[in-house]
Formats: structure tokens, sequence, C-alpha cells
């Protein structure tokens, strides 16, 4: 007689918590040498429970299952010159943002889940982490193989390696790392599981990769879902994540709604640039940046929220300016992104009149008022040939390193300027989610390595911006930067398209 | 009302699972989007595994729904027999 299988969660439990083995001879606090000094109190780790009981075996199973249908679309792609069939070649410098600004924080979340994944004392956390840190690496590697086909046909995408922790945009996800990272193992876990994967990876991961689909880039929106149908499991290690921690201790629950507040305001700074994304690099239109918040944040997140209410956890702090500001969060990057085109490793441009008519349709409180008579102005001055560059480049938030462009609430003319002064010296930010993030830890973010004060230091391998952006960001100037109108991209389109 | 949701893979095995989550979860909306379908419900909603084999005509693993998933939001209950999203309230 066969031997009778074992249900999901007998296996899970022998695959999983029976690795486990009690310390006879080394004191268990040295083995887990991080695991108290946040002030975290963790009673009982056996109550930790893993929803989606995957255990190793089935892990690799459906990887391996998923990476097949992923390579298979990939070669198909490849092979049938599938970049001929996207819908506008603007379109192409949404992936030179995502390849700097995405994929290396994919490489930064593999090594900080490897590194928690060692230093849980629980094991059902530690092989949830180990799993992620997986998944992660892969995702390093799919972003990687899905954009090397574009860039043998366009430029800007051979260097965003060198450029992510050095250029002055893409510092802002690559510090949002860093702060992770350098925070103990459960503020990571509550930044990156929670904030991150939980409350806003599904406005990148979800509507950004439906316009892919939507513009035609089958590589794209393949290796994205590939990678969501991970984070569907990355966001529900990120609500076991908070709820274990707040069952556990009624001593964790201000700590954890400190992180909350943090990160939460650290995730919509960081999403700045995926708003512009969806509002003015997709050509074909799924849904607003709006719409999107609307649906993946406040409805998802509302329900979250209340969920959470029972542990005593309250929506995060300023969540009431994050929403006021995402009336305007696109239209601010995408027109600091088009004034700075000169420093910028991708091409910009004037929406379309179409394009300015859906805006103002999306956004009929803030775009005709504020924005629209902006682009009218940068029409007339295209028409006359003055296409206007600002000269230099902007000042940093010291926390968040987005350009200092944030509007007040109640007055959008009018900029955010907060400041500090912390032993002597005057720090600078966007908002006041960043304020407070600075004051409530000083000696972490004065460490900040901001871009733009950097190459005014000397630090950048030039004294002008030409110089830094060839010998230091790598980029090729004259060729990777400028307006996507008499770009070599724009023209290699039109001859593959002519012939 | 608190809706969860699952977001799946518009593919051929999703259509399957789709018709299992209406045939057992009558007030479910199904969204189509460009390469997706997003399914919310109020409060809860179970993908149950019998159904999405009678659907599908073959044996199916309630675990080869990661396959398929984009994203979801709500409470996970995984055991071999149903896939289950909840909010708590």
């Amino acid at each position: 007689m066969a031997a009778k299988k074992l249900n999901m969660k007998d296996k899970y439990k022998m695959l999983t918590r029976d690795l486990d083995w009690e310390f006879s001879y080394q004191d268990r606090k040295e083995a887990f040498p991080y695991e108290e000094y946040e002030g975290i109190k963790i009673t009982d780790w056996s109550k930790w429970e893993d929803p989606f009981r995957l255990t190793m075996d089935a892990y690799w199973k459906y990887q391996a299952e998923k990476e097949k249908k992923l390579y298979a679309i990939f070669d198909a792609f490849a092979q049938n010159n599938g970049h001929l069939n996207i819908s506008d070649p603007r379109y192409v410098n949404a992936l030179k943002v995502f390849l700097g600004g995405v994929t290396p924080v994919e490489y930064q979340a593999y090594q900080g889940f490897a590194h928690v994944g060692r230093q849980f004392g629980g094991v059902g956390a530690r092989v949830a982490c180990q799993m992620q840190s997986i998944d992660e690496l892969r995702h390093v590697q799919t972003q990687i193989h899905a954009m090397s086909h574009y860039n043998k046909f366009f430029d800007g995408l051979h260097n965003w390696n060198g450029m992510q922790d050095k250029v002055w945009y893409m510092s802002v996800p690559t510090s949002f790392f860093h702060d992770a990272r350098s925070s103990g193992p459960f503020e990571f876990l509550l930044a990156i599981s929670f904030s991150f994967e939980y409350v806003l990876t599904n406005l990148l991961f979800v509507p950004f990769m439906s316009g892919a689909a939507y513009n035609g880039d089958m590589a794209t929106v393949t290796f994205g879902f590939s990678s969501q149908s991970d984070e569907a499991r990355h966001m529900t290690l990120g609500l076991e994540v908070i709820k274990f921690l707040l069952e556990q201790h009624e001593d964790n629950v201000p700590i954890v709604q400190k992180w909350v507040d943090k990160w939460f305001w650290r995730g919509t700074r960081v999403l700045g640039i995926v708003s512009m994304m969806m509002d003015y690099m997709l050509p074909n239109k799924v849904m607003s940046w709006r719409e999107a918040w609307e649906i993946y944040f406040e409805q998802a997140g509302g329900a979250l929220f209340k969920d959470l209410a029972r542990y005593g956890i309250k929506p995060p702090k300023y969540v009431d300016i994050a929403t006021a500001q995402m009336d305007h969060m696109s239209h601010q990057t995408w027109w600091n992104f088009y004034n700075f085109g000169e420093a910028a490793g991708f091409h910009t441009w004037i929406p379309s009149d179409k394009e300015l008519d859906w805006l103002s349709e999306k956004y009929p409180q803030t775009f005709d008022k504020y924005y629209r008579p902006r682009w009218e102005l940068a029409k007339k001055m295209e028409a006359e040939g003055k296409r206007f560059y600002s000269k230099g480049l902007p000042q940093l938030c010291n926390t968040c390193q987005v350009a200092m462009i944030n509007t007040e609430v109640d007055d959008p003319t009018m900029l955010v300027y907060r400041s500090t002064e912390y032993k002597g010296e005057k720090y600078h930010f966007c908002s006041d989610g960043c304020h407070d993030i600075f004051v409530d830890e000083p000696e972490k973010f004065v460490q900040s390595w901001l871009p733009v004060h950097q190459i005014l230091q000397g630090n950048c391998g030039g004294a002008d911006l030409e110089t830094v952006m060839r010998e230091y960001y790598g980029m090729d100037v004259g060729v990777d930067n400028l307006d996507m109108k008499g770009s070599p991209d724009e023209l290699r389109w039109k001859e593959w398209k002519s012939a | 009302m608190n809706k969860v949701y699952i977001a799946l893979q518009d593919n051929d095995v999703s259509r399957y699972i789709v018709e299992a989550i209406e045939a057992d979860n009558p007030d479910v909306k199904v969204q189509y989007q460009p390469a997706m379908i997003r399914i919310e419900n109020d409060l809860q909603l179970t993908i149950k595994r019998e159904t999405v084999e009678e659907k599908i005509g073959r044996d199916w693993d309630v675990q080869e729904l990661h396959l398929s998933l984009i994203t979801l939001g709500g409470n996970v209950d995984e055991d071999e027999d149903a896939f289950t999203l909840s909010w708590n309230q």
C-alpha cells in the first residue's frame, strides 16, 4: 500500500518547523543578535503562520514552471522583433526609468531578505524570507533579460547599474533601500514586506504592467506579471509580519505604528516617478495615476487599515496630505524632468494635444488650472525653436532625495520648504513627512549621499554637468538625454517604420 | 463594505478559475483589463478546488494558483481544498 500523502498543513510543518532545532550548548541570543535591539518583543515564534504554506519542493516546482513560460515568451519576443510592435517609441523611456530605478532595488531586496532570512529566531519567518530572497534575485535576472532586447535597439539602457546609485534621480529608490537595509530586521520587514509590498507595489506592477500590455510590450508585461505572482506571496508575508508583531506583545504596537508612518511616507515619495510613468510615459492609457491610487491605495489600503484597527493601528500619518498630492504628483514630476531633460538619461517630451485632453479629463480639479498652461507655453516656445532646459540641477530633499518640487496642499503654486538644524548644519526637506523622519533619526540621515551636493563638492568626476554625465554617470551625452524630438531613438524608429 | 480582491493573468487556465469563482461566489465583480482579470467581493472570496476541477476537466492543485496569480488583498487561508481571502470585520 502506498504511503498516505501528507496534507498541506502537515507537510508545511515537517518541511519548515521541523527543520529547526533546540540550542543545547549555544546561547540563542548570540545566534540571533539583532532580534531584540529594536525593542520588539517576541514571546512565541511558533505562533508565526505562513498562510501559503509553500514548502521548498513546491516552491521549486512552481517557480521552474513560471520561468519556462517566461523565457519561452522572451525568445518569441526577440525572434519576432517584438520591439517593433510597441505603440510608440516614447514608451521605451519608461523602460529606461524602470531598469535604472527598479531592477537595482530588486537586487537590494534580494540582499536584504538574505540577511533577515538568517537573523530571525523563528524558522517559519526564516524560510519565507529565504524564498523571497531567491524570488528577488529572479526578478533582477528576468528584468535584465527582458530589457537586453531593447538595449540592442534603443539608447540609454546600457549602464543602468552604474547609474543607479549616482544619478540625481536614481538615488531616490536606491537610498530608500539603503535606509531599509541599514535598519533592524523587523523594521526591514515592515518597510519592505508591509509598507512597500503590501501597500504600494501594486501601484507599479499591476496598472503599469497592464499598461505595458496595452502598449504592445509583451516582454515587459510578462516579466511584470511573473514577478508579481511572487509579490502576491510577499504581500501575504507582509500582512503576516504585521499581525504577528502586533499579536506578540502590546509594547510592539507603538513601534510598528512609527514604522508604518515612516515607510508609508518614504514609499509615496519614491512613487513620484511611477506616477509620471503612468500618466505621461504610457502612450496608450489604461487608467490615470489618480485612479490607480484610488483602487490600490484608498480602497485596498482602507480595507487593510480597518482590519488592523482592532490592534490599535491607525492609518499612516499624513495619508490625507499624500492623497491630496496625488492630483499634482505626476504633473510636477514630469514637468521637472522636462525642465531638467538635459541632465536625464532618457528622453522627455510635451504631451500631444490628445494626451493633454486626457489629462484635463482625468484631473479636473488641477490640470487645467495649474499644469496645462505650462504645457501650452512649452509648446509655444518649442514652436519658436526655443525648447527650454533648466541649467544645473534641482535642490534635493535630505530624506527622500526627491527634487524639491512638492507644493503646499492649500496652495499648489507654493513649493514646500521645511528645514531643521542639527549640530550647526541646516537640512532641507520636501515635506513635513520627510522632516519628521529626519528629526527622529538625525544621525542616520545626516549621512545621506545627495547626488547634487556631491557634484558641488567635487566628488563626481568633474566641475561641469556635461563632464559629470559623461564621465561619472556613463551617459552618452547628446544621445541618451534631451528631447524625444530629433533623438537618435526617434530617427531610427522612423527608418524602421518606413522601410 | 470592505472588499477582498484577486487579480489573475488573462490566460487559458484563469478562464476556468474565474468560472469557478463566479459559481461559488455569486456576488463577485469581475473586471477585464489589458492582460489581466481583477475579481473583487465584499469581505470574502473562496476558490474551491473541486469547482475548478469540474470546470477545467482535470486534477487541479490549489497551489497551481501561483502560476496565474498577479496580486491579492485580504487575509489568506489556503489548504488542499480551498483558497480563501477575507477581512475580519
